[in-house]
């Protein structure tokens, strides 16, 4: 599905039948690829857990139930879903432009950054102000620190898989040193920053939930990116570049500027899912504040096939697994390594099959 | 002198799938002589020699080295029966050193290790011998290209080498190292080495080889001693074609200058010069044809005027304007339309829809884009009129054109770049890889082009695609024009040597072959 197939065919005189049948075919084959690569993962996480002396089955079925028992544990996938589904939106982009970008982590930090900074510091701002401004702040850090590693690529041809890799770092320490320094909270005890002001606040969606008005934004920037890419006249320039840089220069496309904004496009969703995370759910920035949803958010592209919209459903199934890990953990006393291996055990099911190119039709 | 056969290579078929890389080639090698094999670009030579070096098994055919049956599975066997070859982008690991990258994959770790000192005092002792000038520990990345290119060579005659196998090695070289190289091969076959030698270069072919291999199509369709043959007579038979296509077209009508291009230079991506001082004009209602052998600069002429390459100096004008050191977007927004070379490379984007293909140009204006959203109406009409019209054999627009078959491919590349109503069209291997009847239908449609008032630029290696439908034919060498011929058929001799660089004379032509081991005036 990512891999772009360039092998030509040659002759393409097919009977039309045989052409509907081959498309749907192919269509099945793009729907059945998420669906396997999930089945085999829920077999060797049942069998693992078998082998370490639970009843597997009782417990993913429990797991299952669990997360969609009833209103509050559904409100919490949705919750975990709204940095997943704007990650990984927001890679899809990068990666339709071939820019591999790694430092969703990285980016998502910077935005948490941007978005306590804006949060704290402006008193006496209303709602219908202040929650735009920290939004804007969290889309604008996690932009700024994607466009570094896309100016060293277009300046320097610094491979931004390494560059994106090292800002996470980077992102991640100077959190660390913020929230213990310049950024700490006086009274607190632990490293965290101040509480951001009631009105910098995401609006809460469904009362007695945690879930905030995030998850509409999420779905709506994912098909907005979906129509950029596939609608609009920018983005099928961007997808020229990451198909063929040659032929986008030869088309007199701008193929850095391309680069960067991509990386700043798919920065900037990382931001925004941090400044969700810090004025949506915790009201505080802390030293860890994300549970590596930005490198979750690269499977969730993955699985979605590089398509804005079909990290809605990827983004959601991540979602899905967080939650039923975590309960796990809880109501079936599965250590939390184990919970850590399964969790595995689905991205590398995921990428793996997303890797693998069954055309029965195409010999040689 | 007759000399012992060593290699044998008879009737060797090998195909991908429907393309054919390797139609029935014959080829015998002798023990301790240089042989060279000339070709165009995709004339087959580099799928042979991975065959003979076991990179890839033929389909059919039999190889006899030695006088033994040779069927390698594997490069590591082809080492083992002592035949190494040395390919044109090298495979060494940059940040290693000489030494260390002779004993990589050469036994265990350890032992390679203690052995070290030994593997030093070896490569030492060897490149004194051949007068290569390798250190065993200098870092591959801080070398230059040519010395790379002794490493590698080093590296073959390390692991111990009878037939060495040279895949366009002089492409990377200046012309310094280029004579360094060809003394080092006849030092190797004085120690008894036998060298084949990879080029598509005529002059130095006839400087360092003994005998000479031509292939064409995928065959080799002539083998001659050097000294039996000329510069000419080797042009010919690389870009020759059998088929003779007679288009009924009336003489051309030159209006005003389209194109005019003065003391044009530039460097290729290696930095080595590739254009001096090229001027030319194209007339309205005119094709200029750019002949020579491929590598004498047409590609960086291509690209230099499409804006794709820096220009060192000289001018280019559009219609009047100025175009020099213009970028691609502004020369594209001109009266402009370019087919390039490679359609893979450059002209098209092979996961993409035909729809897709056909607004590469066109895709950011109305009536493809209004207010930066894509008409989908307006760019799967314009698709299907370009189908209708050049008809494309496809089952609609939004199949991937890497479904296509080459010439399809070809005809969508030609038909969006003529819908741009460009009054100048530069065109690069019109008909590299496409069938005949693809060939004939696009020709055609450059002739009516032609006629419609518009002027062309034809760069082809193609004899025949030039005298079919050119005005007139400039010929390229060593990044010179060095003149000019009208398209006549009987005067292939002469376009022949010009395109192994003699430069033109006023006088008839003699007829006596060049004597041996002519170089051809730089």
């Amino acid at each position: 599905m990512t891999q772009i197939d360039q092998q030509g065919r040659g002759g393409a005189a097919t009977p039309p039948p045989l052409r509907i049948l081959r498309k749907a075919a192919s269509a099945g084959l793009a729907m059945m690829r998420p669906a396997a690569a999930l089945a085999v993962a829920l077999f060797c996480g049942t069998v693992l857990l078998g082998l370490n002396g639970f009843d597997g089955i009782s417990v993913m079925i429990g797991m299952v139930f669990g997360v969609f028992q009833d209103m509050r544990s559904v409100s919490e996938v949705l919750l975990k879903a709204v940095p997943l589904i704007l990650i990984g939106a927001g890679l899809c982009v990068a990666f339709r432009c071939r820019m591999w970008n790694i430092g969703a982590e990285g980016q998502f930090y910077a935005g948490a950054v941007a978005a306590t900074f804006a949060g704290v510091s402006v008193e006496g701002l209303t709602a219908w102000l202040y929650v735009p401004l920290i939004t804007l702040a969290g889309a604008l850090g996690g932009a700024f620190w994607g466009g570094i590693a896309g100016y060293l690529k277009v300046r320097f041809q610094a491979s931004e898989i390494v560059t994106t890799i090292m800002l996470n770092y980077i992102a991640l320490i100077a959190t660390s040193y913020l929230v213990t320094g310049p950024m700490k909270d006086a009274q607190a005890a632990y490293p965290q920053s101040a509480r951001l002001f009631r009105e910098a606040w995401i609006p809460n969606l469904i009362p007695g939930t945690r879930l905030h008005v995030g998850i509409l934004v999420a779905l709506v920037l994912a098909l907005a990116l979906y129509v950029f890419l596939y609608r609009s006249s920018a983005g099928y320039a961007m997808r020229v570049v990451g198909i063929n840089p040659f032929a986008a220069a030869y088309a007199g496309i701008r193929t850095r500027g391309n680069m960067v904004a991509a990386m700043c496009i798919s920065g900037g969703m990382a931001g925004l899912a941090g400044a969700f995370e810090v004025a949506g759910v915790t009201r505080r920035l802390y030293q860890s504040i994300s549970p590596g949803y930005g490198f979750e958010g690269i499977a969730v592209a993955l699985l979605a096939g590089n398509n804005p919209l079909g990290a809605i459903l990827s983004g959601g199934l991540f979602a899905v697994l967080r939650s039923g890990a975590e309960l796990m953990q809880i109501t079936s006393q599965v250590p939390q390594v184990l919970v850590l291996v399964i969790q595995g055990i689905v991205i590398l099911s995921v990428v793996a099959f997303a890797a693998i190119r069954w055309q029965p039709w195409r010999k040689g | 002198m007759t000399r012992q056969t060593l290699l044998r290579m008879e009737n060797i078929h090998k195909s991908f799938g429907p393309l054919i890389v390797s139609a029935g080639v014959d080829l015998t090698i002798e023990e301790g002589e240089i042989h060279a094999l000339l070709g165009e670009n995709g004339a087959g030579k580099s799928v042979l020699m991975s065959i003979l070096c076991g990179i890839l098994s033929p389909n059919s055919g039999q190889i006899v080295y030695k006088g033994r049956p040779l069927a390698l599975k594997s490069p590591r066997e082809a080492m083992q029966q002592r035949i190494g070859m040395v390919h044109q982008h090298f495979m060494l690991v940059p940040n290693l050193t000489v030494a260390e990258n002779y004993v990589l994959g050469q036994g265990w770790p350890l032992r390679v290790i203690r052995d070290m000192a030994q593997v030093h005092a070896r490569i030492r002792e060897l490149s004194a011998r051949y007068g290569l000038d390798v250190r065993p520990d200098a870092v591959i990345e801080d070398l230059s290209v040519g010395e790379q290119q002794r490493v590698e060579i080093l590296k073959a005659l390390y692991h111990g080498v009878d037939l060495l196998i040279l895949d366009e090695p002089t492409a990377v070289l200046t012309p310094q190292e280029t004579g360094r190289l060809l003394d080092l091969m006849r030092g190797l076959v004085r120690d008894g080495k036998t060298v084949i030698f990879i080029s598509h270069k005529l002059d130095e072919v006839m400087r360092a080889s003994d005998r000479i291999s031509v292939m064409r199509d995928c065959r080799v369709v002539h083998t001659t001693r050097v000294e039996d043959t000329s510069p000419r007579e080797l042009a010919r038979l690389m870009v020759g074609r059998e088929v003779l296509m007679d288009l009924p077209r009336t003489p051309a009508v030159p209006g005003p200058v389209a194109l005019d291009v003065e003391g044009l230079s530039c460097n290729n991506d290696l930095g080595l010069p590739a254009l001096r001082n090229v001027s030319l004009q194209v007339r309205k209602g005119e094709i200029v044809g750019i002949a020579g052998v491929s590598g004498n600069g047409q590609t960086e002429l291509a690209l230099a005027l499409a804006g794709l390459l820096p220009v060192a100096s000289g001018r280019v004008r559009l219609a009047g304007d100025d175009i020099t050191g213009a970028s691609p977007a502004s020369i594209n927004a001109r009266s402009f339309a370019h087919i390039p070379e490679d359609r893979h490379k450059m002209g098209i984007l092979l996961p993409m829809s035909l729809a897709e293909n056909a607004i590469l140009h066109g895709f950011g204006r109305p009536p493809f884009a209004r207010r930066g959203m894509l008409s989908r109406d307006a760019i799967a009409t314009h698709a299907r009129h370009l189908i209708r019209r050049f008809r494309v054999k496809t089952p609609d627009e939004a199949e991937p054109i890497g479904n296509l078959s080459g010439g399809n491919q070809q005809k969508l590349v030609v038909a969006r770049e003529l819908a741009r109503n460009p009054d100048f069209i530069l065109v690069s291997q019109l008909t590299r890889g496409i069938d005949i009847g693809a060939i004939e239908f696009i020709l055609q449609e450059m002739l009516s082009q032609r006629d419609a008032g518009r002027a062309i630029l034809l760069i082809s290696t193609e004899l025949e695609e030039l005298f079919a439908i050119c005005d007139r034919i400039l010929v390229m060498f060593h990044g010179e024009i060095l003149g000019e011929l009208p398209p006549d058929r009987s005067r292939i001799e002469e376009l022949g040597l010009m395109m192994a660089g003699q430069r033109p004379v006023s006088d008839p032509l003699r007829r006596d072959p060049a004597p041996a081991g002519l170089s051809a005036p730089a």
